[in-house]
């Protein structure tokens, strides 16, 4: 018996089917407890199922090669959605047109304390040259981010984990810095959000509303450029100046 | 819904196809999500059929991060040793830019806007 069970299991390992399945359970499990937190930006679904799926992996020692097999699938579709937000955004067509000049002045601010403040913070706290520079690009989307990081001469891989802590901390922890600022406006919520904190706060903005997510969407595409462009240009500046 | 799919599919082709063509460092989604957004300007808006396509995509897109999200998490001993200065850079820093952005936007809209709260 102990044999078959065991045969089955080697099967299911090696086939995508499980890491798809493992997934979509994890995931559904994770907005279930999200509903039973009323929404709760702290039971963050991503955060949840994440974790959920780390420690099945670790206690069933499996590779996570073996998991993205199946999971490349779910993967995949993250490139479509991409594009598709450009939908939601174009809903609010009329509103960024008047909007226009305080979006861009917003988002310049936004993405210059996104780099400055990390690279300061971390460099006062003794951070090395390649931790530093690896933090930098933390808030724009992981393909954009690691790329700006190779060629600033930080960690890439590190650059990866950086920007999905940034972005599970914004979508979790926003709620408190709109408390502060009594901030109830969603294109100013949702616009802040994407520019700290990209694709998961902009998957948070969604389960807010659909306006707050399409400003989350602009935000994260605007910063993904602007900081692509400015950060090559403004860090040998600022690390020479932070020494 | 397969007509909105396989549209959305050739924005990302074409997204791709420009990023590689030009060594961009903006992925090709991201370019193709600009080239979808030019798109309906000219066309003057999505059709029912795209519009339900991409809510239902959006709708869960914290999904489609998690396999990612896993992979990263993996890699968790890559901070070990450098835990402090990112356990406090992180946070204040990503709270430090939702605020600025936030203040910034409200107070220049709030002018533009005139009287409104």
């Amino acid at each position: 018996m102990n044999a078959r069970i065991n045969e089955i299991w080697v099967y299911l390992a090696a086939s995508p089917l499980l890491g798809l399945a493992l997934t979509l359970l994890a995931y559904q499990g994770a907005v279930w407890v999200n509903r039973r937190c009323n929404g709760h930006p702290l039971a963050n679904p991503v955060l949840i199922a994440v974790v959920t799926l780390v420690l099945l992996l670790w206690v069933s020692g499996t590779a996570y090669r073996t998991y993205f097999d199946g999971a490349q699938f779910v993967h995949f579709l993250l490139g479509l959605a991409t594009v598709a937000l450009a939908i939601p955004l174009h809903a609010q067509l009329g509103r960024l047109k008047r909007m226009a000049g305080p979006l861009l002045i917003a988002l310049l601010g936004g993405s210059l304390t996104a780099a400055v403040s990390a690279v300061l913070i971390g460099r006062v706290l003794g951070a090395s040259d390649a931790t530093v520079l690896s933090l930098a690009p933390k808030s724009v989307t992981t393909p954009i981010a690691m790329g700006i990081a190779e060629r600033l001469g930080g960690l890439p891989s590190l650059t990866a984990v950086l920007v999905i802590l940034t972005g599970i901390l914004g979508a979790v922890g926003a709620q408190w810095v709109y408390a502060l600022m009594k901030c109830q406006d969603p294109a100013v919520r949702g616009f802040s959000l994407g520019i700290a904190s990209h694709g998961i706060g902009t998957a948070r903005a969604f389960q807010v509303g659909e306006e707050t997510g399409a400003f989350a969407a602009l935000g994260m595409g605007l910063n993904g450029l602007l900081t692509a462009v400015l950060l090559p240009w403004l860090m040998p500046t600022l690390m020479r100046w932070v020494g | 819904m397969l007509k909105a799919i396989t549209l959305l599919l050739l924005f990302q082709l074409a997204g791709e196809t420009i990023a590689m063509l030009f060594r961009l460092s903006v992925p090709g989604p991201v370019i193709g999500m600009g080239l979808l957004f030019v798109a309906l300007m000219l066309r003057g808006g999505a059709s029912i059929e795209l519009r339900n396509t991409a809510q239902n995509l959006l709708q869960h897109l914290s999904l489609l991060f998690v396999p990612a999200g896993v992979g990263v998490m993996l890699h968790f001993n890559r901070i070990a040793d450098k835990w402090l200065p990112i356990l406090i850079a992180l946070p204040a820093s990503t709270f430090a830019t939702i605020g600025v952005t936030a203040l910034l936007l409200r107070a220049l809209h709030r002018e533009e806007a005139g009287e409104q709260p």
